[in-house]
């Protein structure tokens, strides 16, 4: 038990070279080193999936993932592209899921006609998905639902 | 001279040798110079020579996939706007002379001006698809050659769906080479009481036809 303090001083020797160390370190940009002339490495994008059946919720009301690519669908200020498929109007004809109800919902859960202009973006919770891997492993499970 | 003299019809004699071969040579160079000046008409460099095309519909465009794609093939402005036939492609020439009388009077010559004419400008290009089944599509985008296993779920469902319905192309396909225009999708207030977009009237009389 005589060199633990030896230990203790060898790791806190470490530790301080490392912190050092990584002061010193310069932090790299996505693009890395590359001048912002030349053209950027691409050999580590993600590519969309492929086009899947819908994807199973991982808890209660989680917004549904998107199953599929959406490589050219614009939300501009004069239309959007999401709704031409997925509004009330459009749904039973192209077969998408129809735009939940609440989203006629204003914030005091009013009831409105039309889509509620703060859902305009559909992108902030609907997401897409890409074929990269998690970094790290994922132990997350859902609460339990009511009565389970 | 005397024995080519006896194979010559009597109007070449008439004539003469020498105003038939002129006459000749003129309609070669005439006929030349005049599809010379229909090609160079039907240039992406004439299409963006103007900046009403090149700061507003030619911008939107390049981000589209028939500007910039894997395989390098592009479609450009003529292959959509101009028909490949002869006799359309007059009538769609002589009709742009009006674009022509635009370009003088400047009615679109700001993006602001371009955008508050967006709906009648896309309207008119939707009607005129529409009419011809999307000919210009077609010439690249043949649906009887389309291998619906290659396709996305969602186009291999849809596609002979909608041509059984007697749809053509632009009915669904708006809006993928340029910005649309304000849409009234019964967002919000957001573009309430603009345009409607039609995905095509389901055509009776084509459906009637296939029972």
């Amino acid at each position: 038990m005589r060199f633990i303090p030896a230990l203790v001083l060898a790791g806190a020797a470490l530790l301080s070279w490392a912190g050092v160390a990584s002061a010193q370190e310069v932090v790299e940009s996505l693009r890395g080193n590359n001048p912002i002339t030349a053209t950027s490495r691409t050999d580590n994008m993600f590519r969309p999936e492929k086009d899947q059946d819908l994807i199973p919720r991982n808890f209660q009301k989680q917004p549904p993932l998107i199953p599929h690519s959406i490589k050219g669908y614009n939300i501009t200020q004069n239309f959007n592209k999401c709704m031409d498929c997925h509004s009330k109007e459009r749904a039973e004809e192209t077969g998408a899921t129809k735009v939940a109800k609440s989203h006629y919902l204003d914030r005091e859960d009013k009831k409105l006609t039309n889509i509620s202009p703060r859902r305009y973006f559909c992108l902030q919770c609907h997401v897409p998905q890409f074929d990269a891997k998690p970094l790290v492993e994922n132990t997350y499970k859902p609460a339990a639902k009511k009565g389970e | 001279m005397m024995s080519l003299q006896k194979f010559m019809p009597a109007w070449v004699k008439r004539v003469g040798l020498f105003t038939v071969v002129a006459l000749f040579l003129a309609g070669v160079i005439f006929w030349g110079g005049f599809n010379w000046a229909l090609e160079a008409t039907n240039k992406e460099e004439f299409c963006i020579s103007c900046h009403e095309m090149k700061d507003n519909v030619f911008k939107e465009y390049q981000n589209t996939i028939h500007y910039t794609n894997r395989t390098g093939v592009r479609a450009t402005c003529p292959d959509c706007h101009v028909p490949k036939e002869w006799g359309p492609k007059m009538i769609r020439k002589i009709q742009a002379s009006n674009e022509v009388w635009h370009k003088l009077l400047g009615s679109v010559d700001t993006p602001e001006k371009f955008n508050a004419k967006r709906h009648e400008l896309a309207q008119h290009e939707w009607d005129r698809m529409k009419k011809n089944d999307s000919q210009e599509c077609r010439n690249c985008h043949r649906y009887d050659y389309m291998d619906y296993t290659e396709q996305g779920n969602r186009a291999a469902k849809m596609h002979p769906k909608a041509f059984e319905e007697g749809k053509t192309c632009i009915d669904c396909h708006k809006g993928i080479a340029h910005q649309l225009p304000q849409i009234d999708q019964h967002i919000g207030k957001q573009n309430e009481g603009a345009l409607e977009i039609s995905h095509g009237d389901k055509t009776e009389a084509k459906v009637e036809e296939k029972k």
